[in-house]
This record gives C-alpha cells, structure tokens and sequence, in this order.
C-alpha cells in the first residue's frame, strides 16, 4: 500500500513539472500583462497597444520561448509596470515582504495585548480575593466550618 | 500594556504620520500632476524637461534633449499604433525639410511602443528628422502629454511655446497654431 502512495506520488510530482515545462499558455500571459495605456491585464483590453502585445505573445510562443523570456522582453520595451504582479525580487520583493510583516507585527501586537490584558485580570481576581472584607471572611469560614459538621 | 511599550507605540505612530506628511509633501513639490503642458496652459513658459533616450532612426545612438538648445525644435510624441500618428506623420516630414535650414527639428517621441514598430513606421512615412524610443513613456509625465499624438514648440531658449496641439496635426483644423507654434520656436519676429 504504502508503495503505491510512493508511485502515485511520484507520478503526481512529474506530471506537475512536465506541466510547469510546457509551453507558456496564451491567456496565462494575458492575465499576468497589463496593457501600459489603460494599466488593465491585457485580457481586459482591447486598446490598439494591448492587441498589438497580445500578437506579439503570440509571436513569441510560436516562436519557442519560454513565459519568463516573453515577460522579459515585455519588460525591457515597456518597464517592470508591465507586470500585473511585481517581480520577487530586489527594491519589488517589498511589495510581497512588507504585507506579510504588517500581519506578523499585528500578530505579536495582539499577542502582546492579550497577554498584558490576562496578567492585569489575573492580578484584579487576586486582589478581589485579598481584598474580601475580614467580617466576611470569617462569617464564611463559620459557615464553612458548620457544613463540613 | 508597559508604559515603556505605551512610549513605543506612540512613537511608532507619530513617525508613521510624519512619513506619510513628508510623502505628501514631495508628491506635491516634485509631482508632475500635469506636466509643462498644464504650466503653459496657466500662462507659464516652462523649460522643456530634459531626457536621454536611444534613437531608433537611422542615426543610432543616444538623444539628450538638452543638447538641442539653441535650436527650434518642434517634438512630436506618437506611437506606430496610434491612426492620427499616421495622418500627421507626411506633415512633419513636411515642416522638417522646409524649416531645417532655419534652425528647426522635427523630433519624435515613439512612446509606449515596441521599438521595432517604430523603425517599420519611420521607414514607410520616410521619416528623415531624428526619433527616439520611450517604450516605457518615462517622458510624458513629465511633458504633460495625456495621449497620442502631441506636439509641443520650444524655443532656441529651450522653452516651450505656443499651445500644444492634441490629436493630429490637421491643415484644416489646426493649420493657425501650427504655424504660429513653428513661429514662436523660430523666434521669428513676423
């Protein structure tokens, strides 16, 4: 059993990288450009510009070369705000870095509130405690005292 | 919460705010929200903004705005997709040749273009004035230009002149402006 999982696995993971090594898909590119005259993804325009890149994809596939190639060229025209999504890498991985640190900031931000929140409850259960009135305290330990009899 | 990480919070903060206020601050004293275009359409004369972009004529090389000066110079933004471009392209061929010789260039701004689309229209309109490629538009914020074609007129002082024609340049539309431009970048007194 346990080696049929293993093949299957096996399989699944070369299926997976034969797929990532075909051909770049025509409506992939489309919906990762954007169109530099109405700064919408090229699948989204019909601006003369955006047809005109859409040929070129098209161009370039039939041409053999890869998506990264096609995005290359695309950005050496037309500059990086090509891309619907910026690059991981450089000055534009902060795009990708700096939400990831506004939520483990808040994280630890709501952690630490929670905390200090719980140790200042804990402290005013204890003083309530220490705080009970002695005539109390004693009425019920008598009371106590009286049920356990 | 500490008081020490209060005092940290609230730091954070005012920092956070002053950020965004210098943020403001430069958008607003270094922006080009409109451009020279939106300068010279208050009254203004504005330097023309200067760049350095690679030709794509058949000259070859580099083109620093700047390095026109004392020159009339009539700059012409397009793109090989745009139809007007097209239109207008025999016209500025035209001006080029006839005013040449006075001290006058024609030049082309090939904006959000592929290079290669460019070089196909310069050789079918039989462009001879000098072209330079800026695929990635960095010019036209700077220039105010909001679509294709645009023709700006700027002096042997460097300052641009007259009014921007949007659209095409048109003999029965904007023929007056046109000329009055080329006038006023001429320097010529008439």
């Amino acid at each position: 059993m346990s080696r049929l999982l293993i093949a299957l696995a096996a399989a699944l993971v070369l299926a997976a990288s034969a797929l990532a090594a075909g051909p770049p898909v025509q409506a992939d590119l489309e919906a990762e450009i954007v169109c530099p005259t109405c700064k919408t993804t090229l699948d989204q325009s019909n601006a003369p510009i955006a047809v005109r890149m859409k040929t070129y994809i098209r161009d370039r596939i039939a041409a053999g070369d890869s998506s990264a190639e096609i995005k290359s060229q695309l950005v050496d025209q037309f500059g990086p705000g090509v891309l619907a999504e910026p690059p991981k890498r450089g000055f534009d991985l902060l795009a990708w870095l700096l939400p990831l640190g506004a939520v483990a900031v808040g994280a630890v931000v709501v952690g630490a509130l929670a905390v200090t929140w719980s140790k200042r409850r804990n402290a005013t259960d204890d003083a309530s405690v220490d705080d009970l009135d002695p005539e109390l305290e004693q009425r019920l330990d008598e009371e106590l005292d009286r049920f356990e009899a | 919460m500490t008081g020490r990480a209060k005092t940290v919070g609230q730091v954070i903060a005012v920092a956070a705010v002053v950020g965004l206020l210098v943020l403001l601050g430069w958008k607003l004293a270094f922006g080009s929200d409109g451009g020279a275009s939106a300068e010279l359409a208050g009254g203004g004369s504005p330097v023309a903004p200067d760049f350095t972009l690679p030709r794509i004529d058949a000259e070859g090389g580099d083109l620093t705005f700047s390095s026109l000066k004392g020159k009339a110079v009539v700059v012409n933004f397009w793109a090989s997709w745009c139809v007007p471009c097209k239109d207008e392209a025999p016209e500025l061929q035209a001006t080029y040749e006839k005013y040449r010789d006075q001290g006058l260039v024609v030049l082309g701004v090939d904006a959000k273009d592929f290079r290669q689309d460019g070089k196909r229209f310069i050789k079918r309109f039989g462009l001879t004035y000098p072209v330079v490629d800026d695929g990635r538009g960095s010019t036209l914020g700077k220039w105010g230009v909001r679509g294709f074609p645009e023709t700006f007129f700027v002096d042997r002082e460097g300052r641009i002149v007259g009014e921007v024609i949007e659209g095409g340049i048109d003999l029965e539309r904007n023929s007056e402006r046109y000329a009055e431009g080329i006038r006023l970048a001429l320097g010529d007194s008439k």
